[in-house]
């Protein structure tokens, strides 16, 4: 397109050092899927911060006081150990947050170092992490996580995090392998190569910026589905012992028929917080790439 | 395209001995002494039956042999299919209860998978081009991406099943009739089996909308799109351009999703109480059933593998690219 | 006249208002006449040679009238020109390499359109159109292929025929040569005119910003600069006897064959366009321009300076009223 109106309409196709920070914020604070999903996930994170805190009881205080419909003492009820729900509510969104956030990172840091590994240096060690990647994607993750985890005896948080992690990093080595392709042979990388940069510095001064945007994109996927993976898998009786969290407060109702006898309040809120969680990041997630991305952008 | 597909073929067989090895491999490399897991369960023993169970647990477990050897008779026994005796359920072979539990797996997953990825294209396609309709799809999608599959799999029955008495919540089939083929069992195996399917259905749902909307969106502004607009072409014309060009991508990602549909499909038969191999599976976690949970993931692996086998004879029929270049899969 | 506009100016939305890329256009097209529209990048010539055929969600018509034929073109009504689309205007597209879509081969995609525009004897234009192809040496096979089996030579002669199956009357070729090595960018030059000759297109407009192309196959050219119109001309003279600085410039800046560049230097034309955000007042060729005095401070008209000779410069109006000034007082002596 012409040059003059091109500077105007799409936004150029410069390294990430041309484009104007400006030009985010603006197109940021109007997209209304960013604000809206951001903003939902501060508040979820602001009340897992609080929450518990705010709760009368520990989460597995027995109070003598079993199956209690929400209200007057006990926002949500209790179940039938008679611990309080609300409390067991607060202090799950936190231990999903932690167990998600672990997962993420860990899939980052392995999916990101073999990622960039493969896409710079290509050729036979490239051809491998593919072949890695589709074998262990081709696995079916949580069948893998049962097996595994029902030979241990005891489970931590930070087990499960890390073992999420390493069963979803492929997907960010995909994405940060085939960005770095492609950025590897573009002109302001032969440029650098050129003026006599060492590789490392290539790879953290010129294309880690440009793929910024594009990684926390997926990472923030990650991140919801990692809160799902662990609620699947804390449902199953699998997950960290002697810890609350939504998928073992879903767990518990299921075992004590909570459905048969209508205690709706041990898990509904569990289900509808964490689903809220994960919407508001996926809708963040969308929001976002319509920022870096213009093309996305329905006007 | 040979080369194509000889990359693929590798890939399987690759896949399949890692998921093997695995397998295999998982109680060796787990602190810990399953044997003595097992013979906790087994208070007050004197010590000399102790002893003796111990040997013929390791014995039946085909610890007395190196690892090499035990790692070759795992092979021998996956190929033979034999795959042992379930410790739980003894004296049923691991295989018998695997094939008995697969049907109902098969007939919760398949449809729900299908439908799933059918409905959600259309809808997906549909929502790309009427901004209304978009406005309904999109965050309704986002939320039942968002859903775990265990609330579901717990909202839906105490909806439809305790508020509401439509459908029952647990089981294959009525506790009070036997298996015949007659339309009274065959209607009870559907209603017991709508709920599941239901849930199953909701979470994937969602993504394949989403998938969709994104990719034809994104079709319908690229540039043979506009060229086909320049020359007159109705819209209509240029919708189906688009939604042929944006399936290519969403089949592959059919494929991907298949590990995660089968977790989900796991959850929520234990929810419904419904006798597949997740059901079994969860069965083996709490009576400690290693051979069978073993013997369950084997399977599960083969399966994931010839689905993906299939979907990729689909690709290669449906995609002209791959079906003619000469060269292999490209970067 | 076969086509004429007048007074045409597309607008592009865009967050900081509209900006016009096309600014009060006329010119005139008489029957089989092939006009090049050249300019430099941002001139606003792809706008112009779109906008007279398909208007996108970004692009507004602000003003000015498009007759073909001496029926009026409903450019800024999409559904309105559907149907005259590739049947009276028709485009060969600057992205024609990646205009044919990839999921279904070449004769289908064409019965298609046919379809689309409710052809009536499709079989005729089919053969039709393998005629076409053996015309311009490609192979009927040519229809069974998918568009990623061809060459990039290929892909452009096949859109071009596509573009002209139904035998428009005006054809925009938008930078039909651009992506094409030398010896194909003269076939698909030959295969223009030839199409132009068998009647297959009555007019055609070509927007390049290679002027050595327009030299052989265009009758005449028009001269864009920074949204305006800034001379028309016939090709000889444009080549040869240039009125506007700005055009002056152009062709003297053409490296010439077999010339060595340590005995001539190769002269550009300093500066760069004026932003069309916010054009400067009167001519926009003033900053750059060696002869810019006072009165370009006004806009100049496009005014016909000598037959069918346009020019939209003071200095070339000026000088051509004293000229006449001059004429007109000897001849009174």
């Amino acid at each position: 397109m012409s040059t003059a109106v091109s500077e105007i309409l799409d936004e150029p196709k410069t390294p990430a050092v041309g484009r104007k920070r400006s030009d985010f914020v603006y197109y940021g604070l109007r997209n209304k899927k960013l604000v809206f999903g951001l903003g939902l996930e501060l508040l979820l994170v602001l009340f897992a911060i609080i929450g518990p805190m705010l709760a009368k009881y520990g989460p597995q205080t027995l109070t003598g006081a079993q199956l209690h419909h929400p209200g007057g003492t006990y926002w949500l009820g209790t179940d039938s150990l008679g611990e309080d729900v609300y409390s067991q509510l607060a202090n799950g969104i936190r231990e999903s947050y932690l167990v998600g956030a672990l997962g993420a990172v860990s899939a980052a840091v392995v999916g990101m170092t073999l990622g960039f590994t493969a896409g710079w240096r290509g050729g036979i060690l490239d051809e491998v992490l593919q072949m890695v990647t589709n074998i262990i994607v081709m696995l079916p993750s949580l069948v893998l996580l049962v097996v595994i985890g029902s030979y241990l005896n005891s489970r931590s948080v930070l087990f499960e995090g890390v073992f999420i992690g390493l069963t979803t990093w492929p997907w960010v080595a995909r994405a940060v392998r085939a960005q770095t392709f492609s950025l590897r042979s573009r002109e302001f990388v032969e440029m650098a190569k050129l003026s006599g940069k060492r590789p490392l510095e290539i790879i953290v001064r010129d294309i880690a910026p440009n793929m910024a945007s594009y990684l926390f994109l997926v990472v923030i996927l990650l991140f919801g589905s990692s809160m799902l993976l662990a609620a699947s898998y804390d449902f199953l009786g699998l997950g960290p012992s002697n810890t609350v969290s939504l998928g073992w407060m879903m767990n518990q109702a299921t075992q004590n028929a909570a459905l048969l006898y209508r205690e709706w309040w041990w898990f509904v809120p569990p289900g509808a917080v964490l689903t809220a969680m994960v919407a508001a990041l996926l809708v963040a997630n969308v929001g976002l790439d319509e920022v870096f991305n213009p093309k996305l952008r329905q006007q | 395209m040979r080369r194509y597909l000889i990359r693929k073929l590798i890939t399987y067989v690759l896949a399949f001995f890692v998921g093997v090895t695995i397998d295999w491999g998982i109680p060796h490399l787990i602190p810990g002494d399953p044997i003595q897991g097992l013979l906790a369960r087994f208070s007050q023993l004197d010590p000399a039956s102790y002893a003796a169970l111990y040997k013929t647990f390791a014995q039946s477990f085909g610890l007395n042999v190196s690892l090499w050897q035990q790692y070759l008779n795992f092979w021998k026994g996956l190929l033979t299919g034999n795959m042992g005796i379930s410790i739980s359920d003894d004296p049923n072979t691991v295989t018998s209860l695997v094939f008995g539990a697969m049907p109902y797996t098969l007939a919760l997953l398949v449809p729900a998978v299908v439908l799933s990825y059918i409905v959600g294209n259309r809808l997906g396609a549909a929502a790309a081009r009427r901004k209304l309709l978009d406005n309904t799809v999109l965050p309704l999608g986002y939320v039942f991406q968002a859903i775990p599959y265990p609330w579901l799999a717990l909202v839906v029955p105490y909806l439809l099943g305790v508020v509401w008495h439509v459908f029952p919540i647990s089981g294959a089939y009525s506790e009070t009739l036997l298996p015949a083929w007659n339309w009274t069992f065959i209607a009870s195996l559907l209603d017991h089996w709508f709920l599941p399917f239901l849930t199953v259905f909701i979470v994937s749902l969602g993504g394949w909308a989403i998938g969709m909307r994104n990719l034809v969106i994104y079709e319908l502004e690229n540039d043979s799109s506009r060229y086909l607009r320049a020359l007159g072409a109705s819209e209509r014309v240029v919708r189906r351009y688009a939604y042929r060009s944006a399936s290519l991508p969403q089949l592959s990602g059919l494929a991907l999703a298949l590990g995660v549909v089968i977790g989900g499909n796991i959850v929520t038969e234990i929810a419904f109480d419904y006798p597949g191999l997740g059901h079994l599976i969860y069965g083996a976690i709490t009576s400690q059933d290693y051979f069978l949970l073993q013997g369950i993931f084997i399977f599960i692996v083969i399966g994931v593998l010839i689905a993906n086998f299939i979907i990729d004879l689909v690709f290669i029929t449906v995609d002209p690219r791959t079906r003619l270049s000469m060269q292999g899969a490209a970067a | 006249m076969s086509v004429s506009v007048q007074n045409l100016s597309v607008a592009y939305r865009s967050r900081r208002g509209d900006v016009t890329a096309v600014d009060n256009v006329s010119f005139a097209l008489a029957d089989g006449e092939i006009m090049g529209l050249a300019g430099e990048s941002g001139s606003g010539k792809s706008t112009l040679g779109n906008a007279l055929v398909y208007l996108d969600q970004r692009m507004k018509a602000t003003g000015g009238t498009v007759t073909v034929d001496g029926r009026e073109l409903p450019i800024a009504d999409t559904r309105a020109m559907r149907p005259l689309r590739m049947t009276e205007v028709s485009l060969v597209p600057q992205y024609a390499m990646s205009a044919l879509p990839p999921t279904r081969k070449i004769g289908k995609l064409m019965t298609d359109l046919l379809k689309s525009h409710r052809v009536g004897d499709q079989r005729a234009v089919m053969t039709e159109l393998k005629r076409r192809l053996e015309l311009i040496g490609l192979r009927e096979d040519v229809l069974d292929k998918y568009s990623f089996e061809l060459s990039g030579g290929m892909r452009q002669r096949v859109t071009i025929i596509m573009s002209t199956l139904l035998n428009p009357s005006l054809l925009i070729a938008d930078e039909v040569t651009s992506a094409l090595d030398v010896s194909t960018q003269r076939a698909v030059g030959e295969m223009l005119l030839e199409f132009r000759d068998r009647g297959f297109v009555k007019s055609v407009i070509t927007i390049t910003h290679d002027l050595a192309i327009l030299a052989q196959i265009a009758d005449s050219i028009a001269i864009m600069y920074a949204g305006r119109l800034a001379e028309r001309a016939s090709t000889d003279a444009i080549v040869n006897s240039p009125l506007h600085p700005y055009t002056q410039a152009l062709i003297a800046s053409l490296p010439e064959v077999g010339v060595r560049h340590d005995q001539v230097t190769l002269t550009g034309i300093p500066g760069r366009p004026p932003s069309l955000v916010s054009p400067p007042a009167g001519c926009r060729f003033r900053e750059r321009c060696p002869f810019a005095f006072d009165k370009c401070t006004q806009t100049p008209p496009f005014v016909e300076i000598e037959p069918g000779h346009t020019v939209a410069c003071w200095k070339a109006s000026d000088e051509r009223g004293a000229a006449a000034g001059r004429a007109g007082q000897e001849q009174a002596v």
